[in-house]
């Protein structure tokens, strides 16, 4: 006894409209309402961070909100950063500093990763793996993703 | 995981939040940050027929009073909190300790008050609750009553809300002048929960002696857990080293840790000394 609800959710500029159940989680909506598989699903339960995007800017779990509640505010994942062929300075660093492996945990950690330098232009590698504690990988042993932040913040300041 | 189907109603006040609470009564679950809640309905642990979902009832207001009060509503997330200058300057101890509350991810998006009424005896905001002395307010249709920190926790996740209540707002008395507090917390990793933690506060006159103090600890019992023998031993001495060690000893044999995965009840024990000792010289100097 649960009604379907119409719902628009703007995610990356563009709104999708659909008929979804409440309990549909908004990792759920993404990845099979919008299509967008970037943001990867790990434990549905807020461990992993594997589903992190940003909801008005501020990263949060997907798999923790319920695609009903995010009706009118802002979703961007990790389709917004940029493309092949034209990476974020952010994704070029990750390529560069071998911030990843198999890339499982990656979108979950450059949303993570992407407001983290919005707010720390400079930030030292303690603030850097204190702001990635949140996120888990199981292949990298985080010292090239720590390497792929600080060299993309190198890089944002122009330095 | 997905959860079991539910009804959502997501109003726009307070009092048709709690009309709604009250025409349903335990069917029906409030929804804060969901951070506690959605990972159980994910596992299933919690299957509420009815979600009422408190996002737009606003309750986000952080009050700085003047004369060093501090309210919270119940909605604040973890994060307006972490950054209110207010309450950094009123009450430090709520950065000093949110900080280990979790991730940022999670933080951006946790309440105080989904916090405090999941109840985990294991979560760091209880046991600073009872340190800072909070007083709740809870609201249902029927009308609006206040409990000290110390009546809400009456069990591990386990409250004094009753079935058509909600906690509405938290507020944290003014400290005293010559106040110093500190958090304190011992974990695997950071942002896990602590196998320890422990919140101090500690009040000096002009001359130096401690004229009041107060301790509370988290995964150290069944609820969050004050050490009030070990708070009395402190008010009246001029807080030597010897006489924090005092009270460190006693709050090893106040607590009453019951073990997790991580950490045995006895090296829990071993921990609240060790950390109980450590937050209270932090909370003497910062009382100077
Ligand atoms: C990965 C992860 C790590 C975490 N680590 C920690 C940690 O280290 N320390 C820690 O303390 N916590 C931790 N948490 C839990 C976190 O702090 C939760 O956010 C918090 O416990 C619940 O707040 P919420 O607003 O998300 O509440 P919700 O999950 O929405 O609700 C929690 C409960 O309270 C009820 N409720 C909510 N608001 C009210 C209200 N106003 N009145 C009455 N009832 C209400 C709900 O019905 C539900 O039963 C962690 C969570 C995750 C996912
Ligand atoms: S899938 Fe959301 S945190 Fe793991
Ligand atoms: S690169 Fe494989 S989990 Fe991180």
């Amino acid at each position: 006894m649960t009604r379907p609800l119409q719902v628009t959710i703007r995610i990356n500029g563009s709104d999708y409209t659909r008929e979804v159940e409440p309990r549909l989680l908004l990792s759920d909506f993404i990845r099979h309402e919008a299509g967008l598989t970037g943001t990867h699903v790990g434990c549905e339960h807020g461990v992993c961070g594997a589903c992190t995007i940003r909801l008005d800017g501020a990263p949060v779990r997907s798999c923790l909100v319920f695609a009903v509640q995010a009706q009118g505010h802002d979703v961007r994942t990790v389709e917004s950063l940029g493309e092949p062929g034209s990476l974020s300075v952010l994704q070029q660093a990750f390529r560069d500093a071998h911030g990843l492996q198999c890339g499982y945990c990656t979108p979950g950690i450059l949303m993570t990763v992407s407001a983290f330098l919005e707010e720390n232009a400079d930030p030292s590698e303690e603030a850097v793996r204190h702001a990635l504690s949140g996120n888990l990988c199981r292949c990298t042993g985080y010292q090239g993703i720590v390497d792929a932040v600080l060299l993309a913040a190198r890089r944002m300041r122009g330095a | 995981m997905k959860p079991a189907p539910f009804d959502w109603h997501a109003p726009d006040s307070v009092a048709e939040a709690l009309a709604l609470k009250a025409q349903h009564g335990e069917a029906a679950r409030f929804l804060a940050g969901g951070q506690s809640l959605v990972p159980a309905m994910n596992f299933r642990v919690s299957q509420p027929a009815v979600l009422v979902d408190l996002n737009r009832v606003g309750l986000e207001a952080i009050e700085a009073g003047t004369d060093g009060s501090l309210t919270i509503g119940a909605m604040a997330r973890y994060v307006a909190i972490e950054r209110h200058a207010g309450a950094a300057g009123s009450h430090p101890i709520l950065t000093e300790a949110l900080r280990e509350v979790a991730h940022p991810q999670i933080r951006n998006r946790g309440t105080l008050g989904g916090n405090l009424s999941h109840a985990d005896p294991a979560s760091e905001m209880p046991a600073v609750m009872l340190a800072l002395n909070a007083r709740l307010r809870l609201r249902s249709a029927r009308g609006m009553r206040e409990v000290a920190a110390a009546d809400f926790f009456v069990g591990p996740l386990t409250t004094a809300l009753a079935a058509d209540e909600m906690l509405e707002a938290i507020h944290l008395p003014a400290l005293p002048a010559r106040t110093g507090t500190a958090w304190l917390e011992i974990a695997r990793r950071r942002g896990d929960y602590a196998m320890m933690g422990v919140a101090a506060v500690i009040s000096r006159d002009a001359a130096g002696r401690c004229i009041g103090a107060r301790i509370a600890c988290c995964s150290a019992g069944p609820t969050p857990m004050a050490a009030p023998l070990a708070a009395a031993a402190l008010v009246g001495t001029m807080l030597s080293d010897a006489d924090l060690d005092a009270a460190a000893e006693a709050v090893r044999k106040e607590v009453a840790p019951t073990g997790s995965v991580q950490a045995s009840p006895a090296y829990q024990r071993h921990l609240a000394g060790v950390i109980a000792q450590r937050a209270l010289l932090m909370a003497r100097e910062r009382a100077a």
